[in-house]
C-alpha cells in the first residue's frame, strides 16, 4: 500500500529525522496561508499524488511570490495529473505540500526496502542523490552502496557509519547521517513497510541534512496489526475498479485490452492472459477469483469485469482444486441471468465436479461457449471478440 | 521414492480442528495419506476425525511420530507455527496459509538457519497448494485425482497452474513422481533450484517441470543449477507475458521491479542455458512428452 508524501513525512519526523517547513492544503486559500505561515521567500508547491517522478512532470513547483502560489496551486488542485508513472488516465491532485524552499548544496539517495531474494532488509545509498536509482543501478552500477541488516541482530552503528562514509556525510553531518538512518530502519521495521525511500536526502548550506522527499509503501498483508497504516490508505489515487475488487475479495488490474478475464489462481491467470495473447487477443483485466468462490463471489466479479466498457468478450477459465466446477457454473448461470451480459462468454471448466459444472450451464440453456481446454478457451475467446468488433 | 513425502510419511495438520484444516485433513486421510493427527493448543487430549489432537507440535512427533506437518495457521499466527514445527524436529513442512508479512517469513528463514542443515526443516510455501507424490501421499490443498503417478518431477509456484500441468500431463499418459507448490510470496521457504535439487537425486525421476512466473530471479537461478549440476533434462515454463511491469499480479512475487524479471527476458537466459521452454501455457504436456520421447 503506497501512501503520500506528506504522510510519510509526518512518520519520518516521528522518527526524527529532520525536514524542510511545510503544510498540507486543500485549497488555493490554504495554500497561500501555509505559505505566510512559514514564512520564507522561497516556496515549493508539491502535488500529493502517488507516483514518483512528479517534478518532470511539472507537479512540483517552486514559488518566489504568494501571487505565484497561488497560481500554482489553481493549477494543481482538482486536476488529474500524468506522470510517466501514472498511466494516461493520471492521479487526481486535491491536496499540495507546501514547502520552505531549501538552499541545496548537495544531494545523495538513501532507500530501506526488504530485499527478497536475500530476505534481508537492505540499506542502498548512492551519493549521486536526486536522479532515477533504477537508470543509475544500469549506467553506473558501482555508485550504489548496498548493506544487507542481520535480521536477528538488527541494524548496528558501524553498518550506519560505513553508508554514511559512502554518501560523503563526514565531519558534523555525521551523526545526522546515523540519527537518519537509525530512524528510517526502525520506521521500516515498526511499521511493515516494503519501502522507505528519501531522494533526494539534501545537505544544505547551513550544513544540515533534510529529507527533501519521502516515499514508503508497507505490506498489504501486515496491516491488520498496523491499523495507524491502514488508516493511510487514499482511494482517490486507486483505480476504483481495484478498489471494489478489495471489497470484494477479489484481486483485479485494470489492462488496456477488451477481452475480459475470471480465473481463480494467479498463475493460471497469468497463463490464460497469455494465451489469449497468443490467440491474437489482448486481456482486459487480471482477475483471480480465488479459491471457494460462491455464486456470489462470482457474481460480483462479473460485474466488475463487465464494468469496463473496453470488454468486447469475457472468458472464464476455472479449474477447480479448493473450488468445485459446480458451484462456479450455478455462479455464472446467476450471474448472467441478474445482470443480462451483452457481449459472448466463452467458459472453461476443469478439476472437481467437471461434469456437474458442464451439465448446469448445458441445461441453463443461455448462449454460453463452452471450452475443454486452455487453448481452446483463449481461440473461442478471441474469435467472439473479432467476431462481435466485425 | 519420490520427493519429500510417500506413503509412509506421517503427517499432522496444524490448525487441524478449524474448519479449512479439517476439510483438508479429510481429503488427505481420503486420499491414502498417513495423517497421524494434527495439533490446536488448548484442545490437547481430544479426537477429531477420528485422530489424536496434540497442544504443541513437539509433544506430536514425540507421541505420534510426526515427521511431516501442513500448516492452515490463520496469517497473524502461521510463522509462530511454522518455527513451532522447525524447533519440535519435523523434518518437511508446508504452509498453505495466504497472506503471511513479509517481515514475518524473514523471522522464519533467519530462525530455520539457525539448525544445521542436515538438521533443518524443509519449508515450501507460504501460499502454496502444497505437495503430491501420486498414488502415495497428498499433502496439500490440490484436486488429487488429476495427478498420475510416474516419472515426472514438477515444480510451480502457482496452484492452479500445477493443476492445469498435471491435467495436461494426464491426458498423455504422463505421471508424476512429485509436484511441489512452492508458493507465489515474495520470501518463501523453498525455491525453484532446492526443489530441482531434490528432483535430480530421485532415482524415480526421469526429467523435471518447473512453473515460473514474472518476477524475481529465482528462475533464472534454477536454470543456472540445472546446466551446472543436472543429468536430468529441465523443462520450463514462464507466465505473466502479457503482465505490464510494476503491477502486482496476484501474488506478492508476481511484480517486475527490474531487469531480467519480465517473462520475455527470463525465457531468453533460460533457452540460453539449455533449458526447454514450454511455447505456451496450454503446451506443457506436449512439450514434456517430446522431451520424454528423446530420452
Amino acid at each position: 500500500m503506497d501512501i503520500h508524501e506528506y504522510q510519510a513525512k509526518e512518520i519520518l519526523a516521528e522518527y526524527g529525522i529532520k525536514l524542510a517547513e511545510g503544510g498540507l492544503a486543500y485549497s488555493v486559500e490554504e495554500a497561500v496561508q501555509r505559505s505566510r505561515e512559514i514564512g520564507s521567500n522561497v516556496w515549493v508547491v508539491k502535488a500529493q499524488i502517488h507516483s514518483g517522478a512528479r517534478g518532470k512532470a511539472g507537479a512540483i513547483k517552486i514559488c518566489r511570490s504568494h501571487q505565484e502560489i497561488e497560481t500554482a496551486a489553481e493549477s494543481l488542485l482538482g486536476k488529474k495529473l500524468v506522470t510517466h508513472q501514472t498511466g494516461p488516465t493520471g492521479k487526481l491532485c486535491s491536496k499540495l505540500y507546501i514547502e520552505a524552499g531549501t538552499d541545496i548544496a548537495r544531494e545523495v539517495y538513501l532507500a530501506l526496502m526488504i530485499d527478497r531474494s536475500h530476505e534481508r532488509i537492505v540499506m542502498v545509498g548512492s551519493a549521486q542523490g536526486g536522479m532515477d536509482i533504477e537508470t543509475l543501478a544500469v549506467t553506473n552500477p558501482g555508485a550504489i552502496k548496498k548493506i544487507h541488516i542481520e535480521p536477528a541482530v538488527g541494524l548496528q552503528d558501524f553498518q550506519a557509519r560505513t553508508m554514511a562514509f559512502s554518501l560523503g556525510l563526514d565531519g558534523e553531518l555525521l551523526n545526522h547521517a546515523i540519527k537518519t538512518i537509525r530512524g528510517c530502519y526502525r520506521a521500516l521495521r515498526d511499521l511493515d513497510a516494503n519501502i522507505l525511500e528519501i531522494n533526494p536526502l539534501v545537505v544544505t548550506r547551513n550544513n544540515e541534512l533534510i529529507a527533501l522527499d519521502a516515499k514508503m509503501s508497507f505490506d498489504e498483508n501486515a496491516l491488520f496489526r498496523r491499523h495507524r497504516v491502514s488508516e493511510l490508505r487514499d482511494n482517490t489515487q486507486i483505480d476504483p475498479r481495484e478498489v471494489a475488487a478489495a471489497e470484494a475479495g477479489l484481486s483485479y488490474v485494470g489492462l488496456d485490452g477488451d477481452i475480459g478475464c475470471m480465473i481463480n489462481g494467479a498463475g493460471l491467470a497469468m497463463a490464460t492472459m497469455d494465451m489469449i495473447k497468443l490467440a491474437g487477443g489482448e486481456p482486459a483485466n487480471f482477475l483471480d477469483v480465488g479459491g471457494g468462490a460462491s455464486a456470489e463471489r462470482t457474481e460480483k466479479a462479473f460485474r466488475l469485469v463487465l464494468a469496463d466498457s473496453n470488454v468486447k468478450a469475457m472468458l472464464v477459465n476455472i479449474f477447480a482444486g479448493i473450488n468445485r466446477c459446480d458451484w462456479i457454473a450455478e455462479g455464472v448461470v446467476q450471474a448472467v441471468r441478474n445482470i443480462g451480459t451483452t457481449v459472448p462468454l466463452v467458459v472453461r471448466l476443469s478439476g472437481t465436479n467437471v461434469e456437474e459444472g458442464r451439465r448446469i450451464i448445458a441445461d441453463s440453456g443461455l448462449p454460453i461457449i463452452t471450452a475443454e481446454t486452455l487453448a481452446e478457451a483463449a481461440e473461442k475467446a478471441v474469435h467472439a471478440r473479432n467476431q462481435v468488433v466485425a | 521414492m519420490a520427493i519429500l513425502i510417500n506413503e509412509r510419511t506421517r503427517i499432522i495438520v496444524q490448525g487441524f480442528t478449524g474448519r479449512i484444516g479439517t476439510f483438508h485433513a479429510q481429503e488427505m486421510i481420503d486420499y491414502g495419506s498417513n495423517v497421524v493427527g494434527g495439533v490446536t493448543p488448548g484442545k490437547g487430549g481430544q479426537k477429531h476425525l477420528g485422530l489424536p489432537v496434540f497442544n504443541t507440535v513437539r509433544e506430536a512427533v514425540e507421541q505420534a511420530g510426526a515427521e511431516a506437518s501442513i500448516v492452515f495457521v490463520p496469517p497473524a499466527f502461521a510463522a509462530d507455527s511454522i518455527m513451532e514445527a522447525a524447533d519440535a524436529g519435523i523434518k518437511y513442512c508446508v504452509s498453505i496459509t495466504d497472506g503471511i508479512p513479509t517481515q514475518d517469513m524473514m523471522t522464519v528463514k533467519n530462525f530455520l538457519r539457525l539448525f544445521p542443515k542436515q538438521n533443518r526443516m524443509v519449508l515450501s510455501g507460504p501460499n502454496c497448494s502444497g505437495t503430491i507424490s501420486p498414488g502415495r501421499s497428498m499433502l496439500g490443498i490440490m484436486p488429487g485425482h488429476i495427478y498420475s503417478q510416474g516419472i515426472v518431477g514438477v515444480v510451480g509456484r502457482s496452484g492452479t497452474l500445477g493443476y492445469e500441468a498435471a491435467d495436461q500431463m494426464r491426458r498423455l499418459n504422463i505421471g508424476i513422481s512429485t509436484s511441489v507448490g512452492i508458493g507465489g510470496d515474495p520470501i518463501i521457504g523453498s525455491s525453484h533450484r532446492d526443489i530441482l535439487e531434490k528432483l535430480e537425486e530421485d532415482p524415480e525421476t526421469k526429467i523435471a517441470l518447473m512453473i515460473g512466473e514474472i518476477g524475481g530471479p529465482m528462475e533464472v537461478e534454477a536454470g543456472l543449477f540445472a546446466k551446472e549440476n543436472m543429468r536430468k533434462p529441465l523443462v520450463a515454463y514462464i507466465a505473466g507475458l502479457t503482465a505490464p511491469s510494476g503491477r502486482r499480479m496476484g501474488h506478492a512475487g508476481a511484480i517486475i521491479s527490474s531487469t531480467g524479471e519480465s517473462a520475455a527476458e527470463k525465457v531468453e537466459q533460460l533457452q540460453e542455458l539449455g533449458v526447454t521452454i514450454c511455447p505456451t501455457p496450454s503446451m506443457m504436456g506436449e512439450t514434456v512428452a517430446k522431451v520424454l520421447a528423446g530420452l
